[in-house]
């Protein structure tokens, strides 16, 4: 009976070739073993970074570790200073020169305090690519989902082992399926949507799990609408997010990368752990009170809220169309007299877009304190801490109790934060 | 050494509830991430933790700690984890871990279990008890109240790199 033999075999491989999801397949391209959620995988990494923070305590692992052997693939790991930009303590200065010395003992390349955040110069360069796996110190490297890319940070000892190895162990995560229905309406942001969808899910239903997310709006969204969502997967306690796209965004990705590669869909019958629906529809700015990004509130629910100070940039809202967003708003206007905002642009690259598209002159302008582009305003402040009592309303992605000083900070859009430095308080942008 | 046995530390606010989403920042803050030796990390455990700032002085080698849902949520920094090796913290137990925060602890060697139904039973938990745990079977065992309980058990991998000290030196 050969031919009911062969019915069977092809059964087993139908089984066996069941619906993957996205993250699934990306994980599948890199390893032999067979990938389902829960199994622990050894998979290859394309891209291993580390960056100031993080990166002399690899250098230090590495030497007692490894002594002088020699890294996996230099032209494969990467160094990015991003945080402390440049060094403002001896301490600091120091770690960035051990990572310097080591790099050039090696032969890894370093972008350097100038170029910005990590993240954003991976995807900059070419380096993070659609269905890649990339790790590096940084808890917001999942925001490489938004260009279909396998980013995921991890600690000192897992960077340690992936700059010698070029591996890492892995669980593959089970993945939720959430599909956004409605449309945005003026004045809500892609800001407002991830809060909006941080409210929903909270801190445990992605909780080490991946997403995957689906509708009109999220078809729509540009790469840096789709690295807002996807930074804040973090918060979410997910692993990472992707993003569906259609045909017209699927072109802007490949000229942004300068490839002709298209990020992995998830098969039709893909197994998804959850899928959760959330309608958007009369969606107005969102913002996350102290001291948890998940602690999101409707904007009308927050009244009189004086402000001290802003912050717009960071890895979540830093580039040049978030800031250009803020431009608009304060475009002819004057930041209220006692107020303070620093803007921090997330990449070299986006400052000078700002500066060639005459925006930097706007903000100044409006009496806004242009810096550097780093992390800024996020990790240790160094855009500036908050003393205690002080309210700020920033565009980053957490605001744990101390997080960027003893201050109270608030989490929006450039848009609100905007027209909040402008009213004094916290406001939305079509109240002013 | 599947076994291990303390006293524990139950992560709980003033109103006597777990605290949950406990960020690495809460753990270690980020005024300490110039620190690269391990030994001078012990002195930070918990210290921005609101009624937990004097964790360091009072904690003794081989405690256990209790705590709620997403321990370790935030950033990527190893010291979150290694400032409790520091001051010889012998296992975390939590209703759930952040994500890279449990890659962090199994890849040091810390011991960590999942108990989802920590907060259920937590009248049983109170800090101060000694309680014992096989790490294989996930069974917690209070010795003081008499009391058993079960948790997830340790996966193969986090056993075996648990077992060999660290990533290092279960991947030679």
């Amino acid at each position: 009976m050969p031919q009911l033999w062969m019915l069977q075999e092809q059964l087993l491989i139908n089984f066996k070739k069941m619906g993957k999801t996205i993250i699934e397949k990306i994980i599948q391209l890199h390893t032999n073993e067979e990938v389902k959620p829960g199994k622990i995988v050894w998979m290859d990494l394309d891209i291993r970074s580390a960056r100031d923070f993080g990166g002399a305590n690899v250098v230090k692992n590495y030497e007692r570790e490894y002594g002088n052997q020699p890294v996996a693939d230099p032209r494969k790991t990467f160094f990015t200073f991003d945080l402390v930009a440049p060094a403002k303590t001896l301490k600091y200065a120091d770690n960035q020169q051990i990572c310097r010395e080591f790099a050039r003992k090696h032969g890894i390349k370093i972008f350097d305090v100038d170029m910005g955040i990590g993240s954003h110069v991976l995807i900059e360069e070419g380096l993070a690519l659609p269905n890649t796996t990339v790790v590096g110190t940084d808890s917001h490297l999942n925001i490489l989902g938004a260009v279909g890319c396998f980013g995921q940070g991890m600690g000192d000892v897992d960077i340690t082992f992936a700059f010698k190895t070029g591996k890492t162990w892995f669980e593959v995560p089970e993945t939720i399926k959430v599909i956004i229905k409605g449309r945005f309406t003026y004045p809500a942001t892609t800001k407002d949507l991830t809060l909006y969808i941080l409210k929903n899910l909270g801190t445990e239903k992605a909780l080490g799990k991946a997403i995957e997310f689906y509708g009109e709006v999220i078809e729509n969204l540009s790469i840096a609408e789709r690295i807002t969502l996807c930074s804040m997967v973090t918060e979410m306690g997910g692993i990472i997010g992707f993003t569906s796209f259609n045909q017209k965004r699927l072109s802007e990705l490949k000229d942004f990368i300068k490839k002709d590669i298209e990020p992995l869909k998830a098969d039709q019958d893909a197994n998804y752990s959850e899928i959760i629906e959330i309608n958007i529809d009369g969606l107005t700015p969102q913002v996350a009170a102290p001291f948890s990004p998940s602690n999101v509130k409707d904007i009308s629910d927050l009244k009189n809220i004086k402000i001290d100070s802003g912050f717009i940039g960071s890895c979540t809202n830093g580039r040049t169309e978030d800031i250009e967003l803020a431009s608009k708003i304060l475009k002819g206007k004057k930041i209220k007299e006692g107020v303070r905002l620093v803007i921090v642009p997330a990449t070299k690259r986006v400052y000078k877009e700002l500066l060639e598209k005459g925006i930097i002159e706007i903000l100044f302008k409006a009496g806004a304190m242009i810096l550097n582009p780093s992390c800024g305003g996020c990790a240790e402040g160094h855009a500036g801490l908050t003393g205690k009592g002080e309210v700020q309303i920033s565009t980053g992605n957490r605001n744990f109790a101390g997080k960027q000083g003893k201050g109270m900070t608030y989490l929006a859009s450039p848009a609100v934060v905007a027209s909040s430095c402008i009213a004094g308080e916290i406001i939305s942008p079509d109240k002013i | 050494m599947e076994k291990i046995k303390g006293k524990i530390w139950v992560l709980i606010n003033e109103e006597g509830k777990l605290i949950n989403d406990i960020d690495t920042d809460q753990i270690y803050h980020n005024a300490y991430l110039h620190i690269t030796d391990i030994n001078e990390m012990g002195k930070y455990a918990l210290g921005n933790l609101k009624g937990w700032e004097d964790f360091p002085k009072k904690a003794k080698k081989g405690d256990i700690i209790l705590a709620g849902k997403n321990f370790g949520a935030g950033s990527s920094r190893q010291q979150a984890v290694d400032c409790f090796i520091s001051l010889g913290i012998s296992l975390i137990i939590a209703q759930s871990f952040g994500a890279i925060y449990k890659r962090n602890a199994i890849n040091s060697g810390l011991p960590i279990l999942t108990f989802p139904e920590l907060d259920k039973n937590l009248d049983y938990f109170e800090t101060g008890d000694e309680i014992e745990v096989n790490l294989l079977t996930g069974q917690i065992e209070n010795l003081t109240k008499k009391m058993k309980f079960q948790a997830n058990p340790m996966s193969k991998v986090q056993y075996g790199i648990y077992k060999a000290g660290n990533l290092f030196k279960y991947a030679k």
